[in-house]
Order: C-alpha cells, then structure tokens, then sequence
C-alpha cells in the first residue's frame, strides 16, 4: 500500500503551528503534536548525517525525554531557560519529499532567532521530519533539526526546543 | 577580610579563607598574561590516539590558540604539527579530517609529507645553497608526548615530562584507561559549544559538587521520573566520596553517584534484560583488577581536572572536554565521549543516550552549567565586590565533593604560575 502524500499546505500548516506553539512557550501542546514515539534529534555539527546510537548528537530524545524536555522547561529550575529566552523561527522552502511505508517525509528551512540578555542568537539549518497521518490528522514521528553552523559559537548552548 | 590586598589570591589556612580576586577574570591583561605563563608552559590536551588510527590520517584542530594537525605519519607515528607553510604562512592542511600523505600548501604549491618533512618545492632551484629543505619541514611543538592515549603538546622545552607533570592524575587516567582491554576510543561526533564566561569558570564548575543539587535539580528529578532508585545516594551526602589534590594543579572528586554507569553500574532505566551482562561485566573487572579497584571502575564517578584546561569527567559517560579563552568574557570548549574501543553496537547506544540525558549543550545539564558561569561573569561587573570566595571545607581534615579543595588546588597552581618570576623557574616537585 502507498502512502498518500498530503500537500504542501497541508504540510506547512502543521509547521506552521507548531513554530507558534514553541515560540509562544505553549510546550504541552507542542507535545500534543507528537506522536507517543516520537523522537527529536540534533546531530553534531561535523557529524550532520550520523546515526545517534554510534555518533554523539547535541540532541537525542526518545519519548520519555521528549515529555521531560517540556516538563522540565515548564517548572522553574530549568535555569538556562529561567527567565525563557524569546524565540522567532522563520520556517521555509518547505518540501514534501517522499514517503517510507506509513511516514511521509518532509523538509524545511529554519533560521530560529533566539533572545536573551540582549543578546540574539541565530540557529540555521534545516529540519528533517517523519509525519504520519491519523485520520484528519498529521503527526510529528521524527523532527531532526540540522544545524549549518558550524559550531553553537557563541550561542553555547539548545536550551529551548530547537 | 582583606579587600585591598592586590594579588590574585588570598590563601589564609590559619583562619581557612581563600579568596581569589575577580580581576583573575575579567582583566585583558591577565589573560595575555594567563597565555604566556600558563597556556605556554603546561601540557595541553591535543586529542586522542584513537582519532588518528591509521596511517596518513589526520584532524586539523585548534589547541591554545593555534591551528594544528594532528597526524598519525606513515612511519605510524603521531605527531602534532603547526599548521603553517614554512614559505609565507598559509595553512597546509585546509580539512577539518581525513587521511592524507601529503599535506600542500595552496598558496604556492610546497608540499609536505604526513611526517610534516617538505618534500615538494616548485622551482626550487631558484634559492641559493644556504635554502635546506630538511630545515623547512612543519614545525612542531618542543614537546609533544601521550599517557595512555591522550596525546598532550608543550610550548616549553624546559617544563618536566608529560608523565611527572601528570603527577597524581596518572591514577585517575589510569582508572579510565583500564575501562577496556582494548583500549579506548573517541566516539565520533564533537560537540563544539562555547560560553559567555571566563574559563576558569569553567574549570571550577566541571568539579564542584557543591552546585549539583541547586543547579542540577531538573536532573535529579528527572532520574527520579524514570525510575532511578535514589535512596543512599544522594548527591549531597554520597555514601563514598573523596576529594584529592593531585598535584600540579591537578584535582579530583571520586563519589558513589545515583546515576547508572554504562560501563558496569546497573540501574533500572537501562532494563532488566541487560542486567545479566552489567554482572558479567563486573564480574570480569572484578577478575582483572580486584574487588576495590573493580568497584572504583564500575560504581564511582570521578570529575577530572588536569591543569589547565582538560576535564576528564567519568559520570554517566565519559566526556572529555577541553576549552580555550578567545576574551576574558569568551571561551570556546570542545567535548567528545570516550567509550571502550570493543565495546559492542547496543551497548555503545546506551552509553551515549546515557551521556545526552546530563551532558552537552543540549542535555539537562550542561546549559544550566553554561547560565550559571555567564551568570557569574556578568556579576563580575559589580567591580566593588572584589573577591570571590572559595573556602568551603578549608580547615576540615577530609573535605567532601562538595567543599572546594579540588578548586583551591588549581588557584594555588595558577597563581604560582602568573606571580613567579619570569626567569627561568625552578622546577617544584608535586
């Protein structure tokens, strides 16, 4: 069976909304996005196409850290994110690029902005997703955030969701 | 206490107050001084043997403010090399790694061999006789030299050899070095982050298990959530701990931790079914090198520092992570995960998620780590407040992790190092 390919619309309405919810720290139902088994990479910089269970990534979240990850910055002793940095994301050059058995694969620009202390930072790359339909709806299996810098100099650290 | 004395430190072990003086690090010149005195005195961390495994292979990396390439040459020695054409100064090797056997310059086309000697020069019989090619081969360090894989350089000929400078932290490379019989391995993948912060900062940070539960709580809570048994192991009050001074500035914290240990410490988030193999394991430490020294390996986490600038800490994983000030304000770091070289495909899985959940930029630890250095930094504006205080458990016979030995430690050295005259130094036993 062939998975039918949704639009791109379709697509970047997903997108769309969920650069809002982050940005607006509506992190519960950015959650609400996912699937139960969702997974949320950020490789190395000089590592960008390696596999997570032989390379160490910036990022790798199963499920569990997955919901860690928001409940964590939602409390208070996330100190890198207390006070919340302010975040803008420009998501672009969206692309519906194909499909593996049920996962429909799409790709995006990103530059995220992020604020804090005066400072701004700039995260830019490209996001590799996995999505799977459920009825009316499309899910975020995977997000993989591929960062082109070269190094998170001097951004120092992804305290926020990338 | 006393505000107006003007040196770096205060170190008064009658009354157990050590203070070190905020100017330490927020001042230019101390930093140009720091450059001169410490970066160019002492061994620093290069890389690992591991990243260079065959012949002709190569990383171009930048160690104490200069490019080098550190390359394995095809007589199968590691060397460490000043990447810059010995004609007008370009950089030889433009690639951040692979395997080569000849390194060229792009300017002019000098070639120069993986053993850094120049074996190419276009034209050359345009210089006169006194132009020796074997004069013009890439420079070096005065001293480059590895312990147990770990390939460190020296910009001064006159400083002791990179083993009776390592001193007591040879004990402590020792116990992460017999994690396999294989030896071990830089995992591919390097995180390269930065701070907003001195790197001195950094340095007290990586071993001061004073901060652990204000700063590290979401970490602690999250081992609760997914199931770690906590109970005795408290990072306050661990069942086991020591803090050494190592000599040479060199220092260590050595405690029972809550956290499971992917080398032999079992705990329930990483699934029954693995159990039987953590035993085994175990079990073949405990045949290799005795009960206690078996169970230092496996269950005890230690937090390294080999000054000035390498951490070695073995916690959840191995990292190793190295950093350079490019401003007071500014430092870059560099980290890896070190793993045993056999280890097998699924248990190298477990090692590295058990990393991210603490360690890197991305983890649920290191940017906190990162906030509260720059935190820090940007306190030190308040120049009316002079001093930073590091007396914590000076005047008690065995301080804990969380007193602040292992940081008075490197200040005592540091502050040797940038008062003592600067002509030829005596050298001090550890």
């Amino acid at each position: 069976m062939s998975t039918e390919l949704p639009s791109r619309q379709e697509v970047e309405d997903l997108l769309y909304k969920e650069a809002a919810l982050l940005d607006e720290w509506r992190l519960e139902e950015w959650a609400g996005l996912l699937t139960e088994d969702a997974v949320y990479e950020v490789p190395p910089t000089d590592a960008p196409e390696g596999d997570s269970r032989n390379t160490l990534f910036i990022i790798a979240d199963d499920a569990v850290r997955i919901r860690s990850r928001v409940k964590q910055l939602l409390g208070k002793a996330a100190w890198s994110e207390n006070p919340r940095s302010r975040t803008r994301r420009l998501i672009t050059n969206v692309r519906v690029v194909g499909a593996e058995e049920d996962r429909i694969l799409v790709t995006a620009n990103f530059a995220v902005y992020r604020m804090r202390y005066e400072s701004v930072d700039t995260y830019i790359g490209h996001y590799d997703y996995k999505l799977v339909r459920f009825g009316e709806t499309l899910k975020i299996r995977e997000r993989r955030a591929i960062l082109d810098n070269e190094a998170l100099r001097p951004h120092g650290k992804i305290s926020f969701i990338l | 206490m006393d505000n107006s004395a003007d040196g770096y430190i205060v170190d008064d072990q009658d009354k157990g107050l050590f203070r070190v003086n905020r100017r330490a690090f927020t001042d230019p010149e101390c930093l140009a001084d720091e450059r001169r005195r410490v970066f160019d005195k002492c061994w620093i961390y290069v890389g690992h043997d591991s990243e260079v495994q065959h012949a002709g292979d190569y990383r171009s990396r930048n160690v104490a403010g200069r490019p080098m390439i550190l390359v394995r040459g095809d007589d199968n020695v590691v060397r460490v090399l000043l990447n810059t054409c010995t004609h007008r100064g370009s950089l030889v090797c433009r690639q951040k790694s692979g395997n080569a056997k000849t390194f060229q310059c792009p300017y002019h086309a000098w070639t120069f061999n993986s053993r850094g000697q120049l074996v190419g020069v276009p034209g050359e019989d345009s210089y006169s006789d006194a132009f020796k090619r074997d004069e013009m081969g890439l420079a070096a360090p005065p001293q480059v030299d590895s312990y147990r894989g770990f390939i460190f350089a020296c910009f001064d000929a006159a400083t002791d050899s990179l083993y009776d400078y390592l001193a007591g932290a040879r004990e402590y490379l020792d116990l992460v070095a017999d994690q396999s019989e294989l030896g071990m391995k830089i995992v591919a993948g390097q995180q390269s982050y930065s701070a907003r912060a001195n790197w001195k900062l950094l340095v007290e940070n990586s071993y001061d298990g004073y901060h652990g539960l204000p700063t590290h709580q979401r970490y602690f809570s999250f081992l609760s959530d997914i199931g770690v048994d906590m109970k005795g192991r408290d990072v306050a009050t661990p069942s086991y701990q020591k803090a050494v001074d190592l000599g040479n500035g060199h220092a260590v914290v050595e405690y029972q931790s809550a956290w499971g240990r992917p080398i032999a410490h079992w705990v329930a988030p990483f699934g029954e079914h693995r159990k039987s193999h953590f035993e085994e394991v175990r079990r073949r430490f405990d045949e290799r090198f005795g009960p206690e020294r078996s169970r230092r390996i496996c269950e005890t986490s230690r937090n390294l520092g080999i000054f000035p600038n390498l951490v070695i800490n073995d916690i959840m994983a191995i990292t190793v992570r190295t950093f350079y000030p490019v401003s007071p304000d500014y430092m870059e770091v560099n980290a890896w995960a070190l793993a045993p070289a056999d280890e097998s495909a699924e248990d190298s899985a477990l090692r590295l998620d058990n990393f991210l959940t603490f360690l890197g930029p991305g983890g649920f630890a290191t940017p906190d780590d990162v906030e509260m250095l720059e935190s820090c930094q940007r306190g030190f504006a308040n120049r009316e407040v002079g001093w930073s205080d590091i007396s914590r458990g000076m005047k008690r016979e065995n301080p804990s992790i969380t007193d602040e030995l292992q940081m008075r430690a490197f200040w005592r050295r540091w502050n040797q190092l940038m008062t003592e005259p600067r002509v030829k130094r005596a050298r001090k036993a550890a």
